[in-house]
């Protein structure tokens, strides 16, 4: 079964999906078409449009499309190309996985053997920098960071993983000035703000690498970019500093295999499993234009059109989704609003009696 | 189907097909099957409360806790009966019948004053108060709707409700 829904009328959502309609800019609540005119016991009775919008959302709704990942389609069904499938699949595992994990290995040995010493030796080492730079990509997985570290050292803010992965982190990529948040702590983000500020005010430090979105999303679209780092971003000073945001778009090809980690399907080593028994990764990166904030502009919209122009570089489809709500429920200001645009239309209609 | 992450056979889909009163094609089941088994994570045959709210279009709406009541612990089979109402080729009387079934949460076959009430708080929130509500109502009061009183008090203009409506799709 391919990823496409069949025609199904009930949604009406699917028309409105990819319009940002959340939080700043709301759903038309249930009843706004309504006809203007004395308030009949039919308008209380009937709950229609509230009813579809949730019929629509158990049918289809934009935020798991996100974080789906559509299985290719089975193409080794015949005699003819199964048997090439299976020398595919024996090349891949026996003859390019080793090849990888050698290269892997032996890449190791010598970066270690220069890291080690040269790290214990010359702690604090300078370098000079031009004024800081903040980049700012979408989210597919954690090999982002690599692709994009063939351009320049990066300081990346990343979520902090557990496991080996962690090691990682608290060792090597520490050296190059990485910041990490616990998405779980309530303190974080404090400290998070210090950090930020800490490495944004420095010379010598590596430029920043942000994925504000959150979370991976599944290279299709992209999810509401958080409000939290441009606030934090604004509190360390990093706008007066007079830092410029250089947006990344990332978009992979997924010829040879769906390089998207789902976060809650697989752990990072079965992802990474999954990319070196590959043919190849394909991918595409942009570097955009530089982009300040306009004057008149708050950072939430600053966010948006960066967001904006990354979307549509990478070609991806908008959603009005916070990330972290695969992680937790949505406020319920949310709920409120459309009560509350209910409830007025509903009460202006009383008063017309 | 007993175990929902498992293939859904030709029988099974015509099963849930008469059940719905076909309500739904063939390939529309297909694709709802395949939502359910997405909503579905642990894989328990049913979707419970939390995998609902874990889709925040959903969580937002104002009518979820009491459709929750109403989806807890459905299987397949019982979820698209459930989604029939939704359909294009659902009739009148079967849509009108589910919005009586939303009202009546007590099960009871009668919409009570209360029961009205009770609906326009979930739509509305604290933004009406619990006068302006009764006002409202008292107006339309009578002691208790049962379905076909609903029915035609609904019908009589629904056709006028479609046409003015730009998004027809309930209808």
């Amino acid at each position: 079964m391919s990823g496409s829904e069949g025609k199904l009328s009930s949604s009406s959502s699917e028309l409105d999906l990819d319009r940002p309609n959340i939080e700043d800019y709301l759903p038309s609540g249930s009843s706004i078409h309504e006809p203007r005119g004395k308030l009949r016991l039919r308008d209380l009775l009937d709950i229609s449009p509230t009813l579809t919008e949730a019929a629509g959302a158990i049918v289809d709704d934009s935020f798991t499309r996100c974080f789906k990942s559509n299985p290719p389609e089975p193409w080794n069904w015949n005699v003819y190309l199964f048997p090439l499938w299976c020398f595919g699949v024996a090349v891949r595992y026996l003859i390019l996985f080793p090849a990888r994990v050698i290269v892997l290995i032996i890449g190791w040995i010598i970066f270690l053997s220069s890291f080690i010493p040269v790290h214990f030796l010359l702690k604090g080492h300078d370098k000079l920098r031009k004024k800081m730079e903040v980049f700012v990509a979408n989210h597919t997985s954690m090999i982002d960071f690599i692709i994009l570290e063939q351009m320049t050292a990066f300081a990346v803010i990343m979520q902090k993983h557990p496991g080996w992965v962690g090691l990682l982190q608290s060792t090597i990529l520490e050296s190059v000035g990485c910041i990490w948040f616990n998405r779980s702590e309530a303190k974080d983000r404090e400290i998070v703000t210090k950090k930020l500020r800490e490495h944004v005010q420095g010379v010598d430090n590596n430029p920043l690498l942000i994925f504000p979105e959150g979370t991976c999303v599944n290279n299709q679209y992209s999810v509401m970019f958080k409000k939290a780092w441009l606030l934090v971003f604004w509190k360390a000073g990093a706008f007066e500093l007079g830092c410029t945001v250089c947006p990344v778009a990332i978009k992979y090809n997924k010829i040879f295999v769906d390089a998207f980690w789902n976060s809650r399907k697989q752990s990072f080593t079965m992802h990474l499993l999954q990319l070196m028994t590959s043919w190849a990764v394909v991918c595409d990166v942009w570097y955009l234009e530089p982009q300040n904030l306009k004057p008149g502009e708050t950072p939430i919209e600053f966010a948006e059109r960066v967001r904006d122009i990354i979307s549509v570089r990478a070609g991806l489809k908008k959603v009005p989704w916070d990330g972290y709500l695969k992680y937790s429920r949505p406020s319920p200001k949310h709920r409120e609003r459309k009560q509350q645009s209910f409830a007025e239309s509903v009460l202006q209609r009383l008063e017309e009696k | 189907m007993g175990n929902s992450s498992s293939m859904l056979t030709q029988y099974d889909i015509e099963e849930v097909q008469q059940h719905c009163n076909n309500a739904f094609s063939q390939q529309e089941i297909l694709s709802l099957y395949d939502r359910f088994c997405q909503l579905d994570r642990n894989g328990g045959g049913f979707i419970s409360a939390e995998e609902f709210l874990s889709v925040p279009e959903f969580a937002v709406n104002p009518l979820s806790q009491r459709l929750l009541r109403m989806l807890d612990g459905l299987n397949f089979k019982e979820f698209v009966a459930f989604l029939s109402a939704f359909s294009p080729r659902a009739t009148l009387q079967q849509k009108i019948e589910f919005i009586f079934k939303v009202y009546d949460s007590d099960c009871n076959a009668k919409v009570t004053f209360n029961d009205m009430l009770d609906v326009l708080h979930d739509l509305t929130g604290q933004f009406i108060s619990e006068q302006q509500r009764e006002e409202e109502g008292c107006n339309f009061q009578i002691p208790y709707w049962n379905l076909e009183s609903v029915y035609n008090l609904l019908s009589l203009d629904f056709d006028e409700i479609c046409h003015n409506r730009s998004d027809k799709a309930f209808c």
